[in-house]
């Protein structure tokens, strides 16, 4: 089945965030790395090859790097510094990094081990660290998690990867009630310094089970901190930095996103696990997204800027807490918010940020929040059906343009 | 011989006997462990067993071998064991019978799951642990914070709901913590504390392992309790497997005292012989009279040694039983009066109270000199938690995320836990 889900994965990474329809049956992988050169990379300042202004290219968007240097802002041509990697290997970069400065994080998951994980994520760190770091699990999740509870309580820095995020939902009771409570029930006297991080999100005809939107599930625990990457920047900087947080981290990845390339600073980086991130400045709108929805929206957007459009497109990044700061500046200058989302549209994230930006930034709107989330619905597997499930740009193009009416 | 050496795990010629029709251990009733070699050969087909064998022998009608037990089949212990496990349990019985007062006078509300009867199975584990060492504990867990060495102040005020409490009042009755004691908890729903009990063994084997942590005691162990009902659980199954398959030092013991609230024991399990389950994962399994501390200690110090000397997990099934309802608002209507008259028989307290006087180790007033002591413990505890400070509005809020920058970014682009009024409780979050 992992190796099932792999093959999903790389068939439809990166190339579908360009045309969905494209890759859909039949393509080898050989034939998508054949692809790569030519494939669309949206870099995390939101500065694509060639499709946005100069003013989106402006070298001062990047507000989240903590550690970063200015390389950051530079084009990405090869000759520029840097090194050109996939999102899983990004992943997995900045996962190496944290194992090399800290012997107390340790891996432990389903086939994280000996096979690097479903997604490749560990790839090889089996070999150099060890098999009692990079722990190979029993198909056993509530047990597996409860365990890394227990090893962060008692002072190592566990990473458990849900080999699905879905497979998480075995692991509720651990997440919600041991994880997420007992720092505080404890009365602050235990830690729980564990990442919880795996593929989730509608992938390419996975079936329900395995396309699983559980960003709504998590957001109410209490104590839990959540937070979804988009880019193999992000993906990196957000690894190392739920590494070294001291409070539980849901580290949401993408299963259609693991194939993205992007050059990324040879430099050590670590990103600000609350901070949205800024990614086309624009004045008409403000368009908050995460997660793979960033790539409909960017799409989209190719589409508004032809029409005459200037929206700001913002990835919120941080599920839990919300970045307020960055999106309610962002409100204040625009007036307007489309919510774009994956998650589910009943008690989803887009829901809570809605209410959220009512609650404060009420006056500054001149027109209704819109939320575009995928649909109520378990996600089905015919392509057609699992397609309308989520939202596609052209949804978000007319939402755009019923909102700056 | 060893007591334990009885129900190690069999050779597989032995196994194979097993499948063959041969029965090579004692049933629970007779209780191998505390009796050394003495072994009953019973037919292994199901339907062949007395399934009212099982368990409570005052079901079964048979004379428990336990209750009789004679000092010579007993762990040697000094004076000074002797006292303290005597004042262990004695602490333990007293808490819980006044959190019991203290309950009905309203001082303490919610779920309050009390000990009474099971203390032999706390003392005769937990005063053989060191500090390093860690306790997880389920809904029921005063007494093993008590006997691990959380102040009673602390554990009553906690039940007080005060601001002095060992979890500052925001854990209660089923949420006990005391990290400088490594109490891992109070877990409040059934099998989820096992894991994280293994969690913990894991640490213990990687801080040997991979950060070479060097202790020449050995290494750290964990002991987990939990009882009959949680055996059903998945949760158990799974960590008995991941244990032994990484050969962790953790000890499960299980406190069976034959009823999961309403459902009894040998209604809701198919084999109610929990020990054997141990053997079925590779790792031993150990029934013992857990009405008895000697007999718990003798078992208890083996398989903490085991756990220590990293030769892996041992499960442990004490036969024990509550004294009291499953909670306190339990009103308690199933369990028979003989079957409870037949426990209270075997008072773990007596029974200790007995050897002692019987083998001289101190006399009758030196152990009323301790119930006097204890009680004034426990009355100054009451008065303590009494006259402590509700939690300050202030605190609702903290702890909730132990990096405070969870809390997110306010509009001023401060981290909202920087905001002047949020440790007054004000703050919206």
């Amino acid at each position: 089945m992992a190796a099932a889900l792999q093959t999903a994965a790389l068939l439809s990474a990166s190339s579908n965030l360009i045309d969905p329809q494209r890759f859909r049956v039949g393509l080898s992988a050989r034939s998508l790395i054949g692809r790569r050169g030519s494939i669309f990379v949206v870099r995390s300042d939101g500065r694509t090859s060639g499709f946005f202004n100069a003013k989106s290219r402006s070298g001062n968007l990047i507000t989240n790097a903590v550690a970063t240097k200015a390389d950051a802002s530079t084009s990405s041509t090869a000759s520029k510094p840097g090194h050109e990697l996939l999102l899983f290997e990004a992943l997995r970069e900045g996962l190496e990094e944290e194992m090399d400065r800290d012997p107390h994080v340790c891996v432990m998951g389903e086939d994280v081990g000996h096979y690097g994980g479903s997604y490749k994520v560990t790839k090889g760190l089996a070999t150099k660290y060890g098999d009692l770091r990079v722990l190979d699990t029993p198909i056993a999740e509530n047990s597996f998690t409860g365990m890394g509870i227990g090893a962060a309580m008692t002072g190592l820095r566990p990473v458990v990867e849900g080999m699905n995020m879905g497979f998480l939902l075995l692991a509720f009771n651990q997440i919600s009630n041991n994880c997420g409570m007992l720092h505080y029930t404890s009365g602050g006297q235990f830690k729980i310094p564990i990442v919880i991080r795996g593929p989730g999100g509608v992938g390419r005809q996975l079936g329900a089970e395995h396309s699983q939107r559980l960003e709504s599930y998590f957001q109410s625990i209490p104590g839990l901190q959540m937070v979804a990457c988009s880019t193999a920047y992000n993906a990196k900087g957000l690894m190392k930095a739920a590494i070294r947080s001291e409070n539980p981290v849901v580290l949401f990845e993408h299963v259609l996103l693991y194939n993205l390339k992007e050059r990324i600073p040879d430099e050590e980086y670590v990103l600000c696990l609350e901070e949205a991130e800024m990614v086309r400045p624009g004045e008409h709108i403000t368009i908050l997204t995460y997660s793979r929805m960033r790539y409909h929206v960017m799409q989209a957007v190719k589409t508004l800027v032809n029409k005459g459009y200037d929206p700001e497109v913002i990835d919120i990044r941080s599920l839990k807490p919300f970045d307020l700061y960055t999106i309610g500046n962002s409100v204040k200058k625009t007036h307007r918010v489309l919510i774009v989302e994956e998650c589910m549209r009943t008690g989803g994230i887009g829901s809570s940020l809605r209410a959220a930006i009512i609650d404060n930034f009420w006056d500054y709107l001149d027109a209704p929040i819109m939320c575009l989330s995928s649909q109520d619905v378990p996600t089905p597997y015919a392509g057609t059906l699992e397609e309308w499930t989520v939202v596609q740009p052209a949804q978000i193009v007319a939402a755009v343009e019923q909102l700056c009416q | 011989m060893s007591a334990y050496a009885a129900v190690r795990i069999p050779s597989p010629a032995l196994l194979g006997a097993r499948s063959a029709g041969e029965k090579p251990y004692a049933p629970f009733v007779s209780c191998p462990a505390a009796h050394g070699l003495h072994r009953t050969h019973l037919r292994s087909t199901r339907l062949g067993r007395p399934l009212l064998a099982v368990s409570s022998d005052v079901l079964s009608g048979q004379k428990s071998l336990g209750s009789n037990s004679s000092p010579s089949h007993h762990a040697v212990v000094s004076r000074e064991e002797a006292l303290v496990l005597y004042e262990d349990m004695v602490l333990g019985r007293v808490f819980e019978d006044m959190c019991a007062q203290m309950y009905y006078r309203g001082k303490m509300f919610g779920f309050v799951h009390l000990y009474n009867g099971q203390e032999a199975v706390s003392t005769g584990f937990i005063k053989l642990l060191e500090t390093r060492d860690s306790v997880v504990s389920t809904y029921r867990d005063h007494v093993h914070a008590l006997s691990k060495g959380v102040p009673a102040r602390a554990v009553m005020a906690e039940l007080f709901g005060k601001a002095t409490g060992c979890c500052r009042g925001q854990g209660g009755s089923m949420h006990m913590f005391s990290a400088p004691h490594n109490l891992l908890g109070g877990f409040a729903f059934i099998g989820e504390g096992i894991p994280v009990a293994t969690g913990a063994a894991f640490s213990s084997k990687y801080r040997h392992e991979v950060l070479k942590e060097s202790n020449p005691n050995g290494l750290d162990v964990t002991v987990a309790f939990f009882g009959d009902g949680t055996c059903n659980n998945g949760q158990f199954f799974e960590c008995l497997n991941m244990a032994q398959l990484w050969k962790l030092p953790i000890v499960f013991v299980v406190e069976n005292n034959l009823w999961a609230i309403g459902m009894s024991h040998l209604r809701a399990t198919s084999d109610p012989e929990i020990w054997k389950k141990g053997p079925a994962f590779g790792m031993p399994g150990v029934p013992v009279d857990g009405m008895d501390v000697l007999k718990v200690r003798e078992v208890a110090m083996e398989a903490i040694g085991r756990a220590r000397s990293g030769e892996g997990p041992t499960l442990v099934e004490c036969e024990t039983y509550r004294f009291r309802g499953h909670s306190l608002a339990d009103p308690d209507e199933l369990r028979k009066p003989d079957e409870k008259a037949h426990y209270a028989a075997r008072d773990p307290i007596i029974t200790l109270k007995k050897y002692i006087l019987e083998n001289g180790l101190a006399s009758e007033t030196e152990l009323k000199a301790i119930e006097k002591k204890i009680d004034e413990l426990i009355e100054d505890a009451v008065e303590f938690a009494d006259s402590s400070p509700p939690p300050p509005r202030s605190q609702l809020l903290e702890n909730v995320f132990a990096d405070p920058k969870g809390f997110g970014i306010g509009p001023d682009g401060k981290y909202r836990c920087e905001d002047p009024k949020f440790t007054e409780g004000t703050a919206q979050v």
